[in-house]
């Protein structure tokens, strides 16, 4: 199939349309949300495996120069291969997704890897988001990815006018398919991640500007955290991930918690750039968006 | 009939349904406003008007209402018009919008009484001292007039959208779908109806499909079906349980992994069910097919035809400009031997399941003269182009041909195009095959 627009305009364009349908008239229409935040997952799973590629590219790259020893994954697996990535987590430092600046910026995170307080773009993609053949072979993207997005959410149902605080499942980088969880910190390191273990990397800022507590919490949509440390969950998010989950049930946050237009006080306890006028800039709305993934998820819900 | 206003949004027709007759055939647009027209009986003194449509009753249905407890404002716009099997002499329709469903009663009215002897012509009281004898009112024809007035209002049954309303065969009850719940009314109560199907998670965040469409069987008065988003059909029957979340049937067909895209949820999602007037099988249309299900089948369904897979290209550009999301309906003809359904650049298209053949036409004033003969078009995707071919790139997406209906018992054919309704009669082939 040609497509002619790559998994990042695709979000953008997703996102633009669940913020105008918030505006049209007649209220929101929860069925072509449903449909849209479908087209966001299938975009987002296409762009992880595209970044996590090129990181494990360049992993191995850099693990033959280093160790010389024949990389073990082939690239078709790379989707797969979690396990092996967290390895690599220390040679990367931080990890970021796409900093709320720089749409030209393809520095390849290993390149920033060296210097903690670098900000690494989101690296050019290995291979055109149109190549029909890779994103095939990525897709579907598993669970292992874990495309939890953390973020708490209050909703109101529309039935019983009940205000409740969700709280999502978990955004794990690469990590999750390991027991050992690095994201919750202190797990201990599986065969290979030794090297990995209290690796400093950074949580996509949209989990942690959830959690008051995080010390590294940043504003969603503020300058992507510039390289600071690392600092370890301090909740034990583990539980919240049931790798065992069908990957319908594990797999995003769906939509949904739509309520009608006028409680926009209500929602997010966070400022959060996603529901302010969104940016014209497509780019930068995307941009903004995959930094800090869950403002995706949140831009679903209604307010 | 094309609409001899200036087009707006308003004009917009957003559902057509002949009555169970075929005389009667209504329309709803986006203002709210429902068109009866009428077929003219066939007669020997104008045989170029025999058997057509002209207008009947127009009147106002719904109007834009404010839901201030949730700060929304209900569009008024018809989703649905479903005609009462006829009881008597009135004839009686439901029509909904998003939110209220309106039971309507059309009288006609062609005498009136004259001679009362306390009031005069205009109604006024009579001076009772002109009042000298008494006499017996006594009927006169009068001009025609046909009278609309509501008879139920059912309201607040639904916290979602309403995108489907299925009157009984019982001719007692009726059901009406929004995304997450169906509820069975009474026709005759308005206080209270009854919720039989509740696809809501506990958990909003645990949505994962909606329900699109549904109708009662023919037949079964215990037997309805409803669709999906993810592209299935659920066949429930009211005597097996109160709430019917579990299905009796559950018709899907895998989907073909050589075929995933960005897409793939979008264009699996069912825009119409209906019944065939059999009751055997079970009509779907997706965003690139219709397909045949037969009852008895639930693995897969027994047909399937491309409405316009030429499309299957270009879904990034239709999910771009939101084209991908428009909701086609599907209809059967009284036979059930052929299928139509609707697509671009007013575009429709004919299946006819016994010769398996196919036919493109198009709802334009240019190729619609009166008694013209359609011509069969053809879209062409690269390749050889014949001459009056139209290439996938010039087909114009905003001519969009949504809602149609086929006559219960005769090859006629109503289309409506935006604002336009067409209304096309075979007449050489008037008896269905």
């Amino acid at each position: 199939m040609e497509c002619a627009l790559d998994a990042q305009s695709l979000i953008s364009i997703s996102l633009r349309k669940i913020h105008s349908s918030r505006t049209q008239r007649g209220g929101i229409k929860l069925h072509k949300n449903l449909l849209v935040s479908y087209v966001l997952r299938n975009a987002r799973q296409l762009y992880l495996s595209e970044r996590y590629a090129e990181l494990y590219r360049r992993q191995q790259q850099q693990q033959q120069q280093q160790q010389q020893q024949p990389p073990h994954h082939q690239h078709q697996h790379l989707a797969y291969a979690a396990p092996g990535m967290p390895a690599s987590a220390a040679d990367f430092g931080p990890l970021q997704l796409g900093g709320g600046g720089d749409a030209e910026a393809r520095e390849p995170a290993a390149r920033a890897a060296p210097q903690a307080a670098a900000a690494a773009s989101p690296p050019a993609s290995p291979a055109p988001a149109s190549s029909p053949g890779f994103y095939r072979g990525a897709y579907p993207a598993p669970s292992d990815f874990g495309v939890h997005c953390s973020s708490q959410t209050t909703v109101l149902d529309l039935d019983t006018h009940v205000v409740t605080t969700v709280e999502n499942g978990y955004l794990h980088q690469d990590c999750c398919a390991s027991a050992h969880c690095l994201c919750c910190g202190q797990g201990a390191p599986g065969p290979g991640l030794a090297s990995a273990a209290g690796c400093k990397r950074k949580y996509y800022p949209g989990q942690e500007e959830d959690d008051d507590d995080e010390e590294d919490a940043g504003d969603l949509g503020a300058e992507p955290p510039g390289g600071a440390p690392f600092a370890p969950c301090k909740r034990a998010r583990f539980e919240d991930f049931c790798p065992d989950s069908s990957p319908d049930a594990s797999n995003i946050s769906n939509l949904i918690s739509i309520f009608g237009s006028g409680f926009s006080g209500l929602v997010s306890r966070q400022p959060d750039s996603s529901e302010q006028p969104p940016p014209l800039n497509g780019q930068l709305c995307a941009k903004q968006a995959l930094a800090s993934l869950g403002a995706w998820t949140r831009a679903i819900v209604a307010f | 009939m094309p609409s001899h206003r200036m087009p707006s949004e308003a004009d917009i027709i957003s559902t057509v349904e002949f009555n169970h007759t075929g005389e009667l055939l209504a329309t709803g647009d986006k203002g709210g406003r429902v068109v009866i027209f009428q077929r003219e009986p066939e007669s020997k003194n104008a045989p170029h008007s025999q058997g057509e449509y002209d207008v009947y009753s127009t009147f106002q249905s719904h109007e834009p209402e404010f839901d201030y407890l949730k700060s929304l404002e209900i569009e008024e716009k018809i989703n649905k018009i479903k005609w009462l099997p006829q009881q008597n002499a009135a004839h009686s329709l439901l029509s909904t919008n998003d939110k209220t469903i309106k039971l309507w009663k059309i009288t006609e009215r062609d005498k009136r009484p004259e001679g009362y002897n306390l009031k005069d012509e205009e109604g006024k009281l009579k001076d009772l001292s002109t009042v000298t004898s008494l006499q017996v009112p006594v009927l006169k024809p009068m001009d025609l007039m046909v009278e609309v007035s509501p008879r139920r209002v059912f309201a607040n049954g639904h916290t979602y959208h309403i995108n489907s309303i299925s009157v009984n065969s019982d001719c007692e009850t009726y059901m009406s779908a929004d995304d997450l719940r169906i509820n069975l009314w009474h026709l005759a109560i308005t206080d209270r109806s009854f919720n039989i199907v509740d696809i809501k998670p506990a958990n909003m965040e645990d949505l994962t499909e909606v329900i699109t469409a549904s109708e009662f069987h023919p037949h079964h008065c215990n037997l309805f079906v409803y669709s999906s988003s993810k592209g299935s059909l659920r066949l429930c029957d009211m005597r097996a349980a109160a709430l019917c979340d579990k299905h009796s049937k559950l018709f899907e067909e895998p989907e073909d992994p050589s075929n995933r895209s960005f897409f793939s949820e979008i264009i699996s999602s069912v825009s119409d069910v209906k019944f065939s007037h059999s009751g055997r099988y079970m009509l779907t249309r997706d965003y690139l097919t219709v397909k045949v299900w037969d009852l008895n089948m639930e693995a897969r369904p027994v047909e399937t035809y491309q409405v316009h897979d030429y499309l299957r290209s270009k879904l990034c550009s239709l999910y771009e400009n939101d084209c991908i999301f428009d909701k086609f309906e599907c209809a059967w003809n009284g036979s059930d031997s052929v299928i139509m359904t609707g697509a671009y650049n007013n575009f429709f298209r004919m299946f006819d399941r016994n010769t398996k053949r196919d036919v493109t036409l198009e709802a334009s004033r240019e190729s619609s003269k009166p008694r013209a003969v359609l011509k069969p078009r053809r879209v062409c995707v690269g390749g050889k182009r014949r001459r009056d071919d139209i290439s996938v790139d010039s087909l114009d997406f905003t001519k969009k041909i949504l809602h149609t209906a086929w006559h219960p018992a005769e090859n006629i054919i109503a289309i409506a195009a935006t604002n336009n309704l067409y209304i096309f009669q075979d007449k050489v082939n008037s008896e269905m095959h």
